[in-house]
Protein backbone atom coordinates (compact mmCIF):
# COMPACT_ATOMS: atom_id res chain seq x y z
CA UNK A 1 0.00 0.00 0.00
CA UNK A 2 1.42 3.38 -0.91
CA UNK A 3 1.90 6.14 1.62
CA UNK A 4 -0.85 8.16 -0.04
CA UNK A 5 -3.38 5.33 0.16
CA UNK A 6 -2.43 4.66 3.78
CA UNK A 7 -2.89 8.34 4.68
CA UNK A 8 -6.36 8.36 3.09
CA UNK A 9 -7.29 5.10 4.82
CA UNK A 10 -6.15 6.50 8.18
CA UNK A 11 -8.07 9.73 7.56
CA UNK A 12 -11.25 7.78 6.68
CA UNK A 13 -10.90 5.68 9.84
CA UNK A 14 -10.26 8.75 12.00
CA UNK A 15 -13.29 10.47 10.49
CA UNK A 16 -15.47 7.43 11.25
CA UNK A 17 -14.28 7.33 14.87
CA UNK A 18 -14.84 11.09 15.18
CA UNK A 19 -18.42 10.79 13.87
CA UNK A 20 -19.17 7.92 16.27
CA UNK A 21 -17.66 9.79 19.24
CA UNK A 22 -19.55 13.02 18.48
CA UNK A 23 -22.89 11.19 18.10
CA UNK A 24 -22.23 9.34 21.35
CA UNK A 25 -21.20 12.51 23.21
CA UNK A 26 -24.31 14.38 22.02
CA UNK A 27 -26.54 11.78 23.67
CA UNK A 28 -24.60 11.58 26.93
CA UNK A 29 -26.01 13.03 30.17
CA UNK A 30 -24.75 16.55 30.85
CA UNK A 31 -21.31 16.77 32.54
CA UNK A 32 -21.73 17.30 36.29
CA UNK A 33 -25.50 16.86 36.01
CA UNK A 34 -27.89 15.20 38.45
CA UNK A 35 -28.59 12.09 36.38
CA UNK A 36 -26.54 9.19 37.82
CA UNK A 37 -28.35 5.90 37.30
CA UNK A 38 -25.62 3.75 38.80
CA UNK A 39 -25.11 6.05 41.80
CA UNK A 40 -28.81 5.90 42.65
CA UNK A 41 -28.62 2.11 42.69
CA UNK A 42 -25.20 1.75 44.37
CA UNK A 43 -25.56 4.31 47.17
CA UNK A 44 -28.45 2.61 49.08
CA UNK A 45 -26.77 -0.79 48.70
CA UNK A 46 -23.49 0.66 49.99
CA UNK A 47 -25.12 2.27 53.02
CA UNK A 48 -27.01 -0.95 53.79
CA UNK A 49 -23.68 -2.77 53.93
CA UNK A 50 -22.14 -0.16 56.28
CA UNK A 51 -19.42 0.92 53.85
CA UNK A 52 -18.75 4.67 53.90
CA UNK A 53 -16.46 4.50 50.83
CA UNK A 54 -18.81 3.87 47.93
CA UNK A 55 -15.96 3.15 45.51
CA UNK A 56 -14.56 0.41 47.73
CA UNK A 57 -18.02 -1.06 48.16
CA UNK A 58 -18.38 -1.24 44.40
CA UNK A 59 -14.89 -2.69 43.99
CA UNK A 60 -14.90 -5.27 46.76
CA UNK A 61 -18.58 -6.03 47.31
CA UNK A 62 -21.09 -5.03 44.66
CA UNK A 63 -18.74 -5.82 41.76
CA UNK A 64 -16.15 -7.93 43.59
CA UNK A 65 -16.07 -10.38 40.68
CA UNK A 66 -14.65 -7.66 38.41
CA UNK A 67 -11.90 -7.02 40.95
CA UNK A 68 -11.08 -10.74 40.95
CA UNK A 69 -10.58 -10.44 37.19
CA UNK A 70 -8.35 -7.39 37.59
CA UNK A 71 -6.39 -9.09 40.34
CA UNK A 72 -5.85 -12.09 38.07
CA UNK A 73 -4.56 -9.75 35.35
CA UNK A 74 -1.95 -8.36 37.78
CA UNK A 75 -0.99 -11.90 38.82
CA UNK A 76 -0.71 -12.99 35.17
CA UNK A 77 1.47 -9.95 34.36
CA UNK A 78 3.80 -10.78 37.24
CA UNK A 79 3.99 -14.48 36.24
CA UNK A 80 4.72 -13.46 32.64
CA UNK A 81 7.49 -11.07 33.72
CA UNK A 82 8.94 -13.72 36.01
CA UNK A 83 9.13 -16.28 33.24
CA UNK A 84 10.40 -13.88 30.56
CA UNK A 85 12.96 -11.88 32.53
CA UNK A 86 14.48 -14.68 34.60
CA UNK A 87 18.27 -14.43 34.04
CA UNK A 88 19.71 -17.47 32.27
CA UNK A 89 22.65 -19.33 33.91
CA UNK A 90 25.04 -17.61 31.48
CA UNK A 91 23.57 -14.20 32.33
CA UNK A 92 23.68 -14.98 36.03
CA UNK A 93 27.49 -15.13 35.84
CA UNK A 94 27.63 -11.64 34.38
CA UNK A 95 25.61 -10.03 37.18
CA UNK A 96 27.75 -7.45 38.89
CA UNK A 97 27.02 -5.07 41.76
CA UNK A 98 25.90 -1.63 40.70
CA UNK A 99 28.26 1.28 41.08
CA UNK A 100 27.07 4.82 40.88
CA UNK A 101 26.96 8.19 42.54
CA UNK A 102 23.80 9.47 44.22
CA UNK A 103 23.49 13.08 45.29
CA UNK A 104 23.31 13.38 49.10
CA UNK A 105 20.10 15.43 48.80
CA UNK A 106 18.40 12.60 46.92
CA UNK A 107 19.66 10.13 49.50
CA UNK A 108 18.34 12.14 52.46
CA UNK A 109 15.01 12.80 50.73
CA UNK A 110 14.64 9.10 49.91
CA UNK A 111 15.31 7.97 53.46
CA UNK A 112 13.04 10.69 54.90
CA UNK A 113 10.17 9.82 52.57
CA UNK A 114 10.53 6.04 52.97
CA UNK A 115 8.78 5.69 56.37
CA UNK A 116 6.18 8.32 55.42
CA UNK A 117 5.30 6.51 52.18
CA UNK A 118 5.16 3.07 53.82
CA UNK A 119 2.93 4.42 56.60
CA UNK A 120 0.68 6.11 54.03
CA UNK A 121 0.44 2.87 52.05
CA UNK A 122 -0.52 0.84 55.13
CA UNK A 123 -3.07 3.51 56.08
CA UNK A 124 -4.62 3.50 52.60
CA UNK A 125 -4.91 -0.31 52.63
CA UNK A 126 -6.25 -0.55 56.18
CA UNK A 127 -8.85 2.18 55.76
CA UNK A 128 -9.84 1.22 52.24
CA UNK A 129 -13.48 0.72 53.19
CA UNK A 130 -13.71 4.02 55.10
CA UNK A 131 -11.70 6.67 53.24
CA UNK A 132 -10.61 7.11 49.62
CA UNK A 133 -8.20 4.41 48.59
CA UNK A 134 -8.22 0.67 48.96
CA UNK A 135 -6.14 -2.39 48.35
CA UNK A 136 -4.85 -1.54 44.89
CA UNK A 137 -3.93 2.07 45.66
CA UNK A 138 -2.33 1.22 49.00
CA UNK A 139 -0.46 -1.73 47.51
CA UNK A 140 0.97 0.41 44.73
CA UNK A 141 2.01 3.11 47.23
CA UNK A 142 3.70 0.45 49.39
CA UNK A 143 5.57 -1.06 46.46
CA UNK A 144 6.76 2.29 45.05
CA UNK A 145 7.65 3.49 48.54
CA UNK A 146 9.80 0.41 49.02
CA UNK A 147 11.76 1.32 45.91
CA UNK A 148 12.75 4.68 47.42
CA UNK A 149 15.55 2.51 48.81
CA UNK A 150 16.69 2.03 45.22
CA UNK A 151 16.34 5.73 44.39
CA UNK A 152 18.49 6.48 47.42
CA UNK A 153 21.23 4.61 45.62
CA UNK A 154 21.45 1.53 47.75
CA UNK A 155 20.53 -1.40 45.55
CA UNK A 156 22.26 -3.82 47.96
CA UNK A 157 20.06 -2.44 50.77
CA UNK A 158 16.98 -2.95 48.64
CA UNK A 159 18.06 -6.47 47.69
CA UNK A 160 18.68 -7.37 51.35
CA UNK A 161 15.34 -5.95 52.53
CA UNK A 162 13.42 -7.52 49.69
CA UNK A 163 12.65 -11.17 50.30
CA UNK A 164 11.64 -11.97 46.72
CA UNK A 165 10.69 -15.57 47.56
CA UNK A 166 8.29 -14.43 50.24
CA UNK A 167 6.86 -11.74 47.95
CA UNK A 168 6.10 -14.45 45.38
CA UNK A 169 4.43 -16.63 48.03
CA UNK A 170 2.47 -13.65 49.41
CA UNK A 171 1.29 -12.70 45.93
CA UNK A 172 0.08 -16.20 45.12
CA UNK A 173 -1.47 -16.72 48.56
CA UNK A 174 -3.39 -13.42 48.47
CA UNK A 175 -4.73 -14.17 44.98
CA UNK A 176 -5.83 -17.62 46.12
CA UNK A 177 -7.37 -16.36 49.35
CA UNK A 178 -9.50 -13.90 47.36
CA UNK A 179 -11.07 -16.89 45.60
CA UNK A 180 -11.38 -18.71 48.96
CA UNK A 181 -13.24 -15.70 50.40
CA UNK A 182 -15.49 -15.82 47.37
CA UNK A 183 -16.17 -19.52 47.87
CA UNK A 184 -16.90 -18.89 51.56
CA UNK A 185 -19.52 -16.41 50.38
CA UNK A 186 -20.90 -19.05 48.02
CA UNK A 187 -21.25 -21.58 50.82
CA UNK A 188 -22.51 -19.24 53.55
CA UNK A 189 -24.42 -16.69 51.50
CA UNK A 190 -25.48 -18.56 48.39
CA UNK A 191 -23.54 -16.39 45.92
CA UNK A 192 -19.87 -16.20 44.89
CA UNK A 193 -18.18 -13.32 46.78
CA UNK A 194 -21.36 -12.62 48.77
CA UNK A 195 -20.70 -10.26 51.70
CA UNK A 196 -21.41 -12.71 54.54
CA UNK A 197 -19.31 -11.32 57.43
CA UNK A 198 -20.99 -9.16 60.10
CA UNK A 199 -21.31 -5.59 58.84
CA UNK A 200 -20.47 -3.92 62.17
CA UNK A 201 -20.89 -0.27 63.06
CA UNK A 202 -20.93 2.37 60.31
CA UNK A 203 -17.51 4.00 60.06
CA UNK A 204 -15.55 1.77 62.45
CA UNK A 205 -12.35 -0.02 61.40
CA UNK A 206 -13.86 -3.49 61.66
CA UNK A 207 -17.00 -3.02 59.61
CA UNK A 208 -18.38 -3.50 56.09
CA UNK A 209 -18.06 -7.31 56.22
CA UNK A 210 -15.76 -8.76 53.58
CA UNK A 211 -14.82 -5.37 52.04
CA UNK A 212 -11.73 -4.75 54.26
CA UNK A 213 -10.76 -8.44 54.01
CA UNK A 214 -10.72 -8.37 50.21
CA UNK A 215 -9.11 -4.91 50.24
CA UNK A 216 -6.22 -6.11 52.41
CA UNK A 217 -5.81 -9.23 50.25
CA UNK A 218 -5.61 -7.12 47.09
CA UNK A 219 -3.20 -4.78 48.90
CA UNK A 220 -0.85 -7.68 49.72
CA UNK A 221 -1.16 -9.09 46.21
CA UNK A 222 -0.47 -5.78 44.43
CA UNK A 223 2.37 -4.71 46.73
CA UNK A 224 4.13 -8.09 46.55
CA UNK A 225 3.42 -8.46 42.82
CA UNK A 226 4.85 -5.04 41.96
CA UNK A 227 7.97 -5.66 44.07
CA UNK A 228 8.54 -8.95 42.20
CA UNK A 229 7.85 -7.30 38.84
CA UNK A 230 10.22 -4.38 39.47
CA UNK A 231 12.83 -6.76 40.90
CA UNK A 232 12.94 -8.62 37.58
CA UNK A 233 13.40 -5.37 35.63
CA UNK A 234 16.04 -4.06 38.05
CA UNK A 235 17.83 -7.42 38.00
CA UNK A 236 18.05 -7.31 34.20
CA UNK A 237 19.70 -3.89 34.47
CA UNK A 238 22.54 -5.40 36.54
CA UNK A 239 23.54 -7.88 33.86
CA UNK A 240 26.68 -6.69 32.10
CA UNK A 241 26.57 -6.54 28.31
CA UNK A 242 28.37 -9.47 26.67
CA UNK A 243 30.29 -7.47 24.09
CA UNK A 244 31.28 -4.54 26.29
CA UNK B 1 -14.71 28.80 40.09
CA UNK B 2 -14.85 24.98 39.93
CA UNK B 3 -15.27 25.15 36.19
CA UNK B 4 -12.22 27.40 35.89
CA UNK B 5 -10.07 24.97 37.94
CA UNK B 6 -11.39 22.08 35.87
CA UNK B 7 -10.60 23.84 32.60
CA UNK B 8 -7.07 24.63 33.80
CA UNK B 9 -6.55 20.98 34.78
CA UNK B 10 -7.89 19.80 31.42
CA UNK B 11 -5.60 22.27 29.62
CA UNK B 12 -2.60 20.93 31.58
CA UNK B 13 -3.51 17.37 30.54
CA UNK B 14 -3.88 18.40 26.90
CA UNK B 15 -0.53 20.25 26.84
CA UNK B 16 1.28 17.45 28.69
CA UNK B 17 -0.26 14.81 26.40
CA UNK B 18 0.94 16.75 23.37
CA UNK B 19 4.39 17.05 24.96
CA UNK B 20 4.59 13.25 25.36
CA UNK B 21 3.72 12.71 21.70
CA UNK B 22 6.07 15.47 20.54
CA UNK B 23 9.09 14.14 22.49
CA UNK B 24 11.27 12.22 20.03
CA UNK B 25 13.76 10.52 22.37
CA UNK B 26 12.18 7.64 24.38
CA UNK B 27 14.43 8.45 27.36
CA UNK B 28 13.04 11.98 27.56
CA UNK B 29 9.60 10.61 26.77
CA UNK B 30 9.65 8.68 30.05
CA UNK B 31 10.03 12.01 31.86
CA UNK B 32 7.27 13.77 29.91
CA UNK B 33 5.08 10.70 30.47
CA UNK B 34 5.68 11.11 34.20
CA UNK B 35 4.71 14.79 34.01
CA UNK B 36 1.62 13.86 31.97
CA UNK B 37 0.62 11.46 34.74
CA UNK B 38 1.06 14.21 37.33
CA UNK B 39 -1.31 16.41 35.29
CA UNK B 40 -3.80 13.53 35.08
CA UNK B 41 -3.53 13.10 38.87
CA UNK B 42 -4.37 16.78 39.26
CA UNK B 43 -7.37 16.36 36.95
CA UNK B 44 -8.64 13.35 38.92
CA UNK B 45 -8.35 15.29 42.18
CA UNK B 46 -10.30 18.18 40.66
CA UNK B 47 -12.94 15.68 39.47
CA UNK B 48 -13.18 14.40 43.10
CA UNK B 49 -11.78 10.95 42.33
CA UNK B 50 -8.99 10.64 44.92
CA UNK B 51 -8.86 6.83 44.52
CA UNK B 52 -8.01 7.05 40.86
CA UNK B 53 -5.63 9.94 41.53
CA UNK B 54 -3.62 7.82 44.00
CA UNK B 55 -3.30 4.95 41.53
CA UNK B 56 -2.37 7.30 38.69
CA UNK B 57 0.23 9.04 40.85
CA UNK B 58 1.95 5.80 41.85
CA UNK B 59 1.58 3.76 38.65
CA UNK B 60 1.62 6.45 35.98
CA UNK B 61 4.21 8.86 37.30
CA UNK B 62 6.56 6.42 39.05
CA UNK B 63 6.29 2.76 38.07
CA UNK B 64 5.64 3.03 34.32
CA UNK B 65 8.43 5.59 33.60
CA UNK B 66 10.81 3.49 35.72
CA UNK B 67 9.93 0.36 33.70
CA UNK B 68 10.35 2.32 30.45
CA UNK B 69 13.76 3.66 31.52
CA UNK B 70 14.97 0.24 32.69
CA UNK B 71 13.83 -1.35 29.42
CA UNK B 72 15.54 1.34 27.29
CA UNK B 73 18.72 0.90 29.33
CA UNK B 74 18.59 -2.83 28.63
CA UNK B 75 17.78 -2.80 24.93
CA UNK B 76 18.93 0.70 23.91
CA UNK B 77 22.58 -0.17 23.30
CA UNK B 78 21.87 -2.63 20.50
Amino acid sequence: MTLRARTWLCAAGALGVAVLLVTAFLRMPRFGGDLHVYRDLALPATLARMTPNLVSSVNFDLRALDTLGEETIVAAAVVGTLSLLQPSPAERERIEPQRGYVMPVVKVAGYLLLPVTLLLGLDVVAHGHLTPGGGFQGGVVLATGWHLLYISGSYPALARLRPIDWCEYAEAAATGLYVVTGLAGLIAGGAFLANVLPKGEFGSLLSAGTVPVLSVLVGIEVAAGLVVLLAQFLGQGLIREEHS
Amino acid sequence: MTTAVLLVALAFVAVAGFAVVATPDPRRQAITLSLFSLCLTLLFVVLQAPDVALSELAVGSAVVPLLVLLTIRKVGGR
